[in-house]
């Protein structure tokens, strides 16, 4: 499927740049409905593949690129399950998620992330993926998770560590604070910070140089620097899963969600 | 290093421009949320704002209950 346009996301293929753009109202807050989209993309990516040598995602919401995992969804939903079966549940979405990912992390596709605004918590681990980060200049990244009483659960953990140092990792997921893009290209996380509203042209730019490299040689290139972390990855999913079934998450989940603070979204 | 003064005089100019409100309206004990008419999502970019215009990281935390402009210049006043 060359073009799709869905509830949450659309991709198309241009010039050999296949272009995925987040649009979910209010900041493309990851739930099952734009999960099961990027299952549809994650699939689509074979045929896709042969058509392109990059990848672009990026988001059209004002607000940023995206605020991560939806909590409404996965407070609610919960609360309508028995622990147990909410548990399989979250298991279930996460191992979804991590398939999503690892398939957007290994594609032979030099992959960039376009961002701008919030780039919190899954939302942040989605630009993880991707091979460049470019970040407008009101980008900020946040892992908020431990607020909930959570772990980052979409990957973050593992391939944060892969591409920064441990103090840099540390900083960000014990105190739940955000730092903006300069900060983030300081510690060597985003590769260019450009003005406000710029990310995406200058992404396509980007792209447009990484097609006048062979094919073979990029994936080579990529293959070889850029290891998944299998096991690690996994490991994030027990944890998560752990700690998910504990009081305290239900708490935080549930004061997030009905917080009318007006600094909900700061930890 | 800039005075407080100074430097509260320089947000209440950069919030008024950035959230076009009149800089007339705005005085520094206001809450900056209701007088921005400002969400939390707003806010973060109030702070990524300040922060490139100060020079300086001003991590979320020092902001919890921070809402009037006067104790937002003093946070910032801190880390000249």
């Amino acid at each position: 499927m060359k073009n799709f346009s869905g509830q949450s996301i659309s991709w198309d293929v241009k010039d050999g740049v296949i272009e995925l753009a987040l649009h979910r109202a209010p900041c493309n807050e990851i739930g099952t409905v734009t999960l099961g989209e990027l299952e549809q993309f994650a699939a689509a990516l074979p045929a896709l593949q042969g058509q392109a040598h990059s990848l672009i995602l990026h988001s059209t919401m004002k607000s940023g690129f995206c605020a991560g995992a939806d909590l409404s969804e996965l407070y609610y939903g919960a609360q309508k399950l028995q622990s147990q079966e909410a548990a399989r549940g979250v298991r279930d979405f996460l191992q979804r998620i991590h398939g999503v990912m690892n398939t957007i992390d290994a594609a032979p596709l030099t992959t960039i992330a376009a961002l701008h605004g919030v780039t919190f918590g899954g939302g942040f681990e989605l630009a993880l993926v991707c091979d460049l980060l470019i970040a407008d200049k009101m980008t900020r990244f946040c892992f908020p998770e431990l607020r909930l009483g959570l772990i980052p659960g979409f990957g973050g953990i593992p391939r944060l560590k892969r591409d920064l140092g441990n103090g840099v990792v540390r900083d960000l997921l014990l105190t739940g604070r955000s730092f903006n893009a300069a900060k983030a290209q300081q510690v060597g996380l985003v590769s260019q910070v450009v003005g406000e509203g710029e990310a995406l042209r200058v992404a396509r730019g980007t792209a447009s140089q990484l097609g006048k490299f062979d094919r073979q040689t990029a994936i080579a290139a990529k293959k070889f620097i850029k290891p998944i972390p299998y096991d690690e990855l996994k490991q994030e999913i027990d944890i998560f899963c752990d700690l998910f079934g504990k009081p305290a998450v239900q708490a935080g989940l549930k004061k997030f969600v009905e917080s009318t603070e007006a600094l909900s979204y700061l930890p | 290093m800039p005075t407080a003064e100074h430097t509260l005089e320089e947000i209440l100019n950069l919030a008024a421009a950035h959230f076009k409100v009149p800089r007339a309206k705005l005085t520094p004990d206001d809450d900056f949320f209701k007088a921005l008419k400002i969400d939390s999502l707003q806010a973060l970019d109030l702070l990524t704002k300040l922060e490139h215009h100060f020079h300086v990281e001003l991590p979320d935390y020092e902001l919890q209950g921070v809402s009037d402009f006067r104790t937002l210049a003093s946070r910032i006043q801190s880390r000249l």
